[in-house]
């Protein structure tokens, strides 16, 4: 074993973090090649990691991995610094900001499933949001809406019973 | 294998609910917003005439060119013909949405639908 001047301090944190991290950009790439009938409609399966994150580690650590997962993902898919990356990333800020109140809720009533819906919704927004301020200053952009809420509301629903099955396994 | 619902808690149905509403609800809200009520055709950029559309019309406009021929149906208009040489603002067909234009440019003829809102401004964008 060579000795490094530089040693950096690895916590098992941040080995979590990296190993999570590399599931969702997995995600990410693989969900790359599916073809789309309109840019985007993503199933948006990297948020599965985001939210048994979210449910085993807590908010921090599913921000770490929500956001190396938009830099890495887009670097991968030859997307960063293009408006595909600002709009992922402002997807992932806003639905990170929404799940950290959505974890607030009543565990007992509220699940992943709710977490994942609310998400879904907050990713969608950010991006429209964006494209109506940035990209396209229009009103136009807010037609596709209703198409972009119905299948936030598909996928979100979707993804999060998958994240709760997942998190369920882990108990049994 | 456990059955998928059971991972769907009480609150989880409220807000796949709420969402779902919204959902519905967005679809009449911004999809029928850019429907026209009424035909504006202007020559020389002056309004020539303005009709309903409510009962079927056809409006004969002189140009310079000769005379462009504009048809309304309930809820659409066209440029039916039109005397310039490429044709673009017949060949654009039916319009049906506020803020939607043909314009017959050697001709000088517009045809331009509006609506209660405008879903877009084709002159401006």
């Amino acid at each position: 074993m060579t000795t490094h001047t530089i040693e950096l301090q690895v916590t098992p944190a941040d080995r979590r973090v990296a190993r999570y991290a590399a599931a969702a950009i997995a995600l990410t790439v693989a969900e790359a090649a599916i073809p789309t009938p309109l840019p985007g409609i993503k199933p948006g399966l990297a948020n599965i990691v985001v939210l048994v994150v979210l449910a085993r580690h807590g908010w921090r650590e599913a921000a770490w991995v929500s956001l190396l997962r938009v830099v890495a993902g887009s670097l991968l898919v030859g997307q960063f610094l293009a408006p595909g990356f600002f709009l992922s990333l402002t997807g992932a800020l806003l639905s990170l900001g929404v799940l950290a109140v959505a974890m607030r809720l009543p565990a007992r009533w509220f699940g992943p499933v709710s977490q994942s819906i609310l998400a879904a919704f907050a990713h969608i927004g950010g991006q429209v949001l964006l494209a109506r301020l940035w990209l396209v200053p229009h009103d136009g952009v807010f037609y596709l809406v209703p198409v972009f809420a119905l299948f936030a509301l598909v996928f979100g629903v979707i993804n999060g019973l998958i994240a709760a099955r997942l998190l369920r396994e882990e108990k049994m | 294998m456990t059955p998928w619902l059971t991972f769907i808690r009480g609150g989880d149905w409220l807000v796949a609910g709420l969402a779902a509403v919204a959902v519905a609800v967005s679809f009449p809200l911004l999809w029928r917003g850019g429907q026209a009520d009424r035909a504006v055709i202007r020559v020389d950029g002056r309004v020539f005439a303005e009709y309903p559309l409510d009962a079927p019309r056809r409006i004969d406009v002189p140009g310079p060119l000769g005379t462009t021929v504009v048809e309304i149906q309930p809820g659409r208009a066209r440029v039916q013909s039109d005397p310039g040489p490429r044709q673009y603002c017949v060949r654009q067909g039916w319009l049906h949405r506020g803020g939607a234009v043909a314009i017959c440019a050697p001709n000088h003829v517009s045809l331009m639908l509006t609506g209660r809102q405008a879903g877009y401004d084709s002159l401006n964008y």
